[in-house]
């Protein structure tokens, strides 16, 4: 059931037993499992999720306060289903696809009413519809028929959904049209609309998973650099509070270059999302140029909004995200967080009193994530198309302590993973992404594009960067008992270059208008200079230069400056000629 | 209204009783006890023919004769602009001799989520005059920015200070639309010695006029202590959104309101989260905490600094990490800085404003602020690491470098944080003195700064005085 259907299909009457915060149990209502149900007098919406004899178990979406046993609960026969259709991008989601502003509107308070519907898409809206197929073309599910300017950024496709039978176009015009109106019909006697729905729960059907081959650039350095993620991969971003992961999830969906930004805000602040909605309509894609929301679609269930919606959520936004999937778009999914989203099952399985498994986390609780993060991947579409979702989760450890279940049954399922440290980011290192228990399995599937895209020595040049780390790592030891002056002078060196390597590449100012966005090129250069300056420095010391004026030239400190440098291109070519020339100078 | 005798069970903090009619969730019950005295609570599970009833006021005095009245409505505050200079317990009755309530309205006390969409992204300065909060960690209205703190540090002083203090530069200057300034103070289990400060206080410096207190002092109910900051909120969101206030809400002790859902959580047999607290408790505390911020199109606002004590100091206990991840920042006070004797006892490192970055800058305060404070981070922490280093290899074994930044550690802990309860300083005071602290560093140290702006500010002559001096 999506809102975008009348009530008019109810017909099995309940009647409320009990009433327990979310958790509402009801008798005499006959109904399957996950099916929506309107409760009490208000008609507050629910979901069944247990059945048990004659004893029906509802979660309700909105809050349950002043309902009470012996109000009807009326069944609706349909799972929970998003409404998919033109409209999507530049909106903004409840957990249960009630499009925010519609809600403002028809409530006429800033505050959230109960008991109020509206659907997920504009139904009274016309489309300006442009056939791509001719009557008398064959069809088959997953096949466009046509397209709709749905933003300025994407062509909406119309598709023939996929639990039709295909067949011969015999009338298809162009037009405009309501998302409800017909735009073609089959031979098979299907007719195609615009609206589709389909059951948030269950995955929308595509074909084999490949391998992914492309990165997903997200113009961060220590990401882009050190531990990329590939469209169509799934990471995870586990930190504790304050360590930076809304910042570092809104610089992914800001700068990503996927087609589609599907944001999911489950359970976090009220005032990021609003951040979200006021920012995102003045930045421009860095990809088009056309305002960030044209290609973004938000889900903003905050923390105070009903747990049962928060729950809900996540299955929402993928099942979005697969929709454009099927569109043959790279969509990029950024689930912030998915904490929230356990904890909101926790509490909702321990009102029903189920056995709990680790820390009180239901036993489902690893078959729910992987199952989410499985939605994500590379896929071949039942139409013979390409279409990826790559997914972003940020994990809330409590108390910053990744053994926790949720961070742990996260790991074992992604193969990117940014731990975000609260050491760096006390000391304003941003992004606080720790080189050292990060990692990502794509890079060496990846290394190919890098090196036809981007530099041919770009994995040496990056290995270089990560040994330099890791010495340093290790030295950093040493200095802490002794003193760096103690050290050799060799090493001593080496620590400078991880400086540089740390506070001018590593760090990035996501506040700064140029340093916000580092494309790959500029990456590999920046790379590159430090590197130079490595070499330069070491060649001089084997001549004889003593380290402190090897590190006092004046060009190195410039270094720095690099990531904030608009010209960067011959910003770097100076800098490396400068380097070049104070440090031969020295010998 | 119906009456019933039929209490089958007393447990805790619990009630419960058998009943013929449908009861609401959440509805408030009136329980009346043989000898006369009235207690109220609330419907925590309503099924048919039962329902489980959290009484507020404690359950002493209660058996199984005494009669249960269902009012037919959750609970509810009666709200009004005289409530500005009472003093009310922490149900809501006043205990200040004044005259009764007489409210405009009524507001169900556990408010309403605002629409994520109908917000205003805050961004608007709010300056307390203390530099560890204004320089580096400012806090704007319709922020919800949390003191963490441990049981003996002086976070009262603190709370208060910001209260007396706080102002919206553009005020002073008289371009204000009028809005006017409320504080709102919600006690949760608070000693009656410390009532009695916050109270002097208020009195003392005339802030009672424009404040609401509500009061649950440490012997008064436990149960009682989850209405209190729920009846307080409730005053701020009327007072910010139907009478153009920014208001300011205190809330002083969280950690005695988390105890209090703990201990409710164990009378109700619930599984138990984390140590033992409820697994909703983020939740819950979310329902308190994201009832800060602005509304588009509402002149007013609500801004909250709650108060914890962290448990031994832990700030990965459950209540303050629960609290960090929905607060928009904390301010850390610190043990080692208080028996230095810093006045105010904070540490910048771990404390943090994550709205920090929009309400400061060219136009709203200053535009070197954002890169100043960034440089002083960083150059506090390297120097707090190299005091580790000092402790082993003494400060004639580090360069003049690092000798420097140890120097700017100790400055910035006994001339920028320490200023005591009584010091207002301006944003512009405390940027200069930041510049003042800066310039001890050479120039090429400060990486963090935009180049114009060292030369706007960066103050030659000390350093080079400085190092004369050195040289000498």
């Amino acid at each position: 059931m999506s809102q975008a259907e009348d009530i008019e299909s109810v017909d099995e009457d309940g009647v409320i037993e009990s009433v327990s915060g979310p958790v509402v149990t009801a008798t005499d209502l006959d109904a399957r499992m996950n099916d929506v149900v309107y409760v009490g007098d208000e008609g507050l919406m629910g979901e069944v999720i247990e059945i048990e004899g004659n004893l029906t178990t509802i979660q309700v979406y909105e809050e349950t306060s002043g309902v009470g046993p012996g109000e009807p609960v009326q069944n609706t026969g349909e799972p929970l289903s998003v409404d998919l259709g033109p409209g999507m991008m530049d909106s903004i989601y409840d957990g249960v696809q009630r499009p925010l502003d519609v809600l403002e509107d028809k409530m006429g308070t800033a505050f959230l009413d109960r008991g109020v519907d509206a659907p997920g898409i504009d139904l009274e809206k016309q489309w300006e519809f442009e056939p791509t197929v001719e009557e008398g073309d064959a069809v088959e599910p997953g096949d466009a028929v046509g397209v709709v300017e749905e933003t300025v950024t994407i062509d909406h496709k119309v598709m023939v959904p996929p639990d039709y039978e295909g067949g011969e176009v015999t009338s298809i015009e162009s037009g405009e049209f309501t998302v409800e109106e017909t735009v073609a019909e089959l031979s098979s006697g299907e007719e195609i609309q615009m609206h589709q729905e389909w059951p948030v729960r269950e995955a929308r059907p595509a074909g084999d998973k490949e391998t992914p081959t492309e990165p997903l650039v997200t113009g961060q350095r220590v990401q882009d650099g050190l531990f990329p993620l590939a469209k169509g991969g799934t990471a995870a971003i586990p930190g504790p509070f304050g360590s930076g992961k809304t910042v570092t999830q809104q610089q992914l969906a800001k700068w990503s270059d996927a087609d589609i930004v599907v944001y999911i805000g489950c359970g976090e602040r009220g005032n990021e999302m609003t951040e979200v909605i006021e920012d995102f309509p003045e930045l421009p894609d860095p990809q088009t140029g056309n305002p960030l929301m044209a290609r973004t679609c938000l889900i903003a269930n905050t923390s105070n909004m009903p747990v049962a919606a928060r729950e809900s959520c996540i299955y929402t936004g993928i099942t979005i995200a697969e929709y454009y999937r099927d569109m043959g778009y790279d969509v990029a999914l950024m689930a912030d967080s998915t904490s929230r989203w356990a904890e909101a099952m926790r509490e909702i399985s321990s009102r029903l009193e189920e056995m709990p498994g680790e820390e009180g986390y239901p036993a489902y609780l690893a078959a729910a994530l992987s199952e989410f993060y499985e939605r994500a991947g590379k896929f071949q579409l039942i139409n013979g198309g390409e279409g990826s979702i790559s997914v972003v989760g940020a994990v809330s450890p409590p108390g910053g302590d990744f053994s926790e279940p949720v961070t742990q049954n996260t790991l074992r399922i992604v193969k990117t993973f940014w731990a975000l440290d609260a050491d760096l980011a006390e000391r304003r290192h941003f992004p606080s992404i720790n080189w050292n228990e990060s990692y990502s399995l794509y890079k060496d599937q990846l290394d190919p594009w890098w090196e036809s895209n981007v530099a041919g020595d770009w994995a040496e040049t990056r290995q270089w960067a990560v040994d330099v780390l890791d010495e340093e790592d290790e030295l950093q030891e040493i200095v802490q008992l002794v003193g760096k002056d103690a050290l050799p002078e060799d090493q001593q060196l080496t620590l400078e270059v991880a400086r540089y390597l740390r506070e001018a590449w590593l760090q990035q100012n996501a506040l700064h208008d140029v340093d916000t966005y580092c494309e790959p090129e500029k990456t590999y250069r920046m790379l590159g200079a430090i590197k130079t300056f490595n070499d330069e420095a070491f060649e001089a010391l084997e001549a004889g230069v003593p380290p402190e004026e090897i590190t006092d030239v004046d060009a190195a400190p410039q270094l720095n400056r690099m990531g904030t440098a608009e010209e960067w291109d011959e910003f770097i070519d100076d800098i490396e000629n400068d380097l070049k020339e104070q440090l031969r100078a020295l010998y | 209204m119906k009456e019933y005798q039929t209490i089958t069970e007393i447990s805790g903090p619990l009630v419960f009783a058998e009943v013929d009619e449908p009861v609401g969730y959440d509805e408030i019950v009136e329980i009346e006890t043989e000898d006369g005295r009235t207690l109220r609570g609330q419907v925590l599970e309503s099924s048919e023919g039962i329902v489980s009833i959290q009484v507020f006021e404690g359950t002493g005095g209660i058996d199984r004769n005494a009669s249960v009245r269902f009012l037919g409505e959750t609970m509810k505050m009666p709200v009004t602009e005289d409530l500005l200079g009472r003093v009310l317990d922490g149900s809501g009755n006043p205990i200040d001799g004044g005259p009764e309530i007489v409210p405009e309205e009524r507001h169900n006390i556990v408010g309403e989520a605002i629409n994520p969409y109908s917000r205003e992204y805050p961004e608007e300065f709010i300056q307390t005059g203390v530099s560890a909060i204004d320089g580096m960690n400012t806090l704007v209205r319709g922020q919800k920015l949390p003191i963490f703190s441990g049981s003996g540090l002086p976070h009262n002083e603190l709370a208060l200070q910001i209260a007396r203090q706080a102002t919206v530069p553009e005020e002073e200057e008289g371009d204000d639309e009028g809005s006017e300034f409320a504080v709102i103070f919600g006690a949760m289990g608070i000693t009656a010695e410390e009532a009695n400060e916050f109270m002097d206080d208020f009195e003392r410096t005339g802030a009672l006029e424009r404040s609401v207190v509500f009061m649950n002092l440490a012997d008064d109910p436990a149960v009682e202590r989850q209405v209190t900051p729920r009846l307080a909120l409730t005053t701020a969101e009327y007072l910010a959104f139907e009478k153009d206030y920014h208001v300011l809400v205190i809330l002083t002790d969280m950690t005695n309101y988390c105890e209090a859902l703990r201990e409710i959580g164990a009378a109700r047999e619930e599984v138990p989260g984390r140590r033992g607290y409820p697994g909703y408790m983020y939740t819950d505390l979310a329902q308190l905490y994201e009832r800060a911020g602005r509304i588009e199109g509402k002149e007013g606002s609500v801004t909250q600094i709650p108060i914890l004590t962290m448990p031994g100091d832990d700030d990965t206990h459950p209540i303050p990490d629960l609290t960090g991840y929905i607060t928009e920042g904390q301010i850390m006070m610190d043990r080692d800085l208080n028996s230095q004797g810093i006045e105010p006892p904070v540490n910048v490192l771990p404390s943090l404003s994550r709205l920090m970055d929009d309400g400061i800058g060219e136009g709203l305060t200053r535009e070197d602020h954002g890169d100043v404070s960034d440089q002083m981070y960083a150059a506090y922490a390297e120097g707090e690491d190299l005091r580790d280093l000092v402790n082993i290899v003494g400060r004639e074994a580090l360069s003049e470098r690092d000798n420097k930044f140890l120097d700017f550690a100790d400055r910035f802990e006994t001339e920028f944080v320490q200023q005591g309860y009584d010091t207002n300083r301006s944003i512009d005071d405390t940027l200069e003195l930041g510049w003042d602290l800066l310039s001890d560093l050479p120039k090429t140290e400060l990486n963090r700064i935009d180049e114009e702006l060292i030369e706007e500010h960066y103050r030659e002559d000390e350093s080079e005085t400085a190092e004369a001096v050195q040289a000498d």
